[in-house]
């Protein structure tokens, strides 16, 4: 999933300094499950800009909703009807579902009130790891499921560099190295000579480098 | 022979070669590499210049190495991939031939998180097994990745590194072997502290007969304090330096331990000099240049032989 987390509190405030009433958008999506910005984190936030405004003697209306997801037209819908009553609007979803709101309501000044990080997994509670860099051309079945793009600093596809000391990367001790376990597991599925293939230059197109990516699928079409 | 170069020559001919590196200065001043390399005149058959070695801005590696072409030295271009993309990197071989480079280190490079600008963008299009791959496909294909015919060979000599002290350990020879396969034709090795695992190494380098396909320079450092010694044990990563080598240096006083560092690193040499496979040392005396001809000197490499 896509993860997310909270922008500090007083970036949020500068943001909104000039406003006084908007409408704090969540989202049921991903950043739920990272709890960065689903109904909860509405409710949280919605109260400490409240009583940092009411200290500032600058009150401010925050009307509270969230949506069942910000990244499908179809549930933006649903504040259609009320958008018009607010100055702006503090999204806490990803920054697709950001833009996209913005891109539907073109009007209203839209905040992104979470930092989107990466996509990755539920590690343990209260932990998230990046796994995917999303580069549009998956390898992951000639590097034993462990993506070197994402999972090495300098995304070397022939690695592990000469950095890599004791099964931790040279950029941080607590990080481990992609590509010592990459080795770890060819090791464990008994493939170790696939360590001996070098894996071709990257084609980028179908990674960011190729610009905004857009998937068409013409069988599913209305 | 692939290139023009003096290294490659010396190497051909089975001369124990020996390399030195200089740190380029950070700032404009063209007199410093040009004094650095004077210093080195004679002593050494090829000398690299590091391309912003652990992230530090300087000046360039290319424009450097043209420099000490000027004043007749054969220079090594180190490139790393981290700060440029194909486009750059294929850009960057043509103008270093066409400027007299012979001899080309091809690197992935520190990440910029060690550096004077940890907030950059790193580029790593290519790694450092396909910058070999590049520079092999332009001189030998006489094309650019992009499949287009070049006008005008690049004639380089390709090199490139290899850490036999990194982890996993067992991986170390493999990243080599690819290496080979992509086309390298000299290394030079991190510095050489742990001869005991270099040897280990070494044997397996032996076993898949990768010595007769490259040419093998081991990297010599000489430590000039305790402190040196302590931060290239601990705040380096990738380096092996036994306690029995620092406590070495400990052992003698302190106005005499930088003598005792230039002695360790003619005892390596000489040790090097006698290892099956090994066909050069690759000196890197970090800012302490001056000290390369007496290293050499007392490890019995001077005069260089001439060759035709």
């Amino acid at each position: 999933m896509v993860i997310g987390e909270g922008k500090p509190i007083k970036e949020i405030l500068a943001m909104i300094e000039d406003r006084s009433k908007i409408l704090l958008a969540g989202c049921r999506g991903c950043v739920t499950v990272c709890c960065a910005g689903g109904e909860k984190e509405v409710g949280i936030l919605s109260s400490a800009i409240s009583l940092a405004r009411q200290n500032q003697g600058k009150a401010l209306e925050i009307k509270e909703v969230t949506l069942e997801r910000q990244c499908d037209p179809e549930y933006l819908e649903e504040i259609r009807s009320i958008v018009d009553d607010y100055e702006a609007i503090l999204s806490i979803a990803c920054g697709a579902g950001v833009q996209f709101l913005a891109e539907t309501y073109r009007t209203t000044p839209i905040y992104p009130g979470i930092n989107t990080n990466f996509i990755g997994v539920t590690q343990e509670q209260g932990v998230w790891a990046e796994r995917c860099q999303s580069c549009g051309d998956c390898k992951l079945h000639l590097t034993g499921g462990i993506c070197p793009i994402t999972r090495c600093a300098k995304s070397l596809l022939n690695g592990p560099c000469g950095g890599s000391s004791t099964g931790k990367c040279e950029v941080d001790p607590e990080t481990d190295c992609g590509w010592q376990m990459i080795y770890d597991r060819f090791k464990e599925l008994g493939c170790l000579e696939q360590l001996e293939v070098i894996i071709p230059i990257t084609d980028w197109t179908t990674s960011r480098d190729g610009g905004p990516r857009k998937i068409v699928r013409e069988d599913l079409k209305l | 022979m692939t290139s023009d170069s003096h290294l490659e020559k010396m190497l051909g001919q089975g001369e124990f070669a020996v390399t030195s590196e200089c740190g380029p200065p950070r700032g404009a001043d063209a007199e410093v590499i040009k004094k650095k390399g004077a210093l080195l005149k004679g002593t050494v058959d090829a000398i690299n210049v590091t391309d912003n070695q652990t992230s530090v801005v300087r000046m360039s590696s290319f424009s450097s190495c043209v420099l000490l072409t000027q004043i007749g030295l054969e220079a090594t271009l180190q490139m790393v991939t981290r700060d440029r993309n194909r486009i750059a990197i294929q850009s960057d071989i043509l103008g270093a031939a066409a400027l007299g480079i012979n001899n080309i280190l091809c690197l992935s490079g520190d990440h910029q998180k060690f550096g004077d600008h940890s907030t950059a963008k790193n580029v790593y299009d290519i790694d450092s097994i396909h910058l070999i791959q590049t520079v092999k496909h332009m001189r030998d294909e006489g094309k650019f990745l992009g499949g287009e015919e070049l006008k005008g060979i690049p004639k380089l000599f390709i090199g490139a590194a290899a850490n036999p002290f990194a982890d996993p350990f067992e991986s170390r020879v493999v990243r080599l072997a690819k290496k080979v396969a992509a086309g390298v034709q000299f290394i030079q090795t991190q510095c050489i502290f742990n001869l005991e695992r270099f040897a280990e190494w070494m044997e397996q380098v032996r076993d898949r007969g990768l010595h007769e396909k490259v040419h093998i320079l081991g990297g010599v450092t000489p430590m000039k304090s305790v402190g040196m010694a302590n931060y290239m044990k601990n705040m380096v990563p990738g380096m092996d330096v036994p306690d029995a080598l620092i406590a070495r240096i400990k052992g003698v006083e302190k106005d005499k331990r930088a003598e005792e560092g230039v002695k360790i690193a003619v005892e390596t040499i000489q040790q090097l000099k006698e290892m099956e496979g090994v066909h050069g040392v690759h000196i890197m005396a970090i800012e302490w240049e001056e000290m390369v001809p007496r290293i050499a000197e007392e490890a019995g490499l001077l005069p260089r032989p001439q060759i035709a």
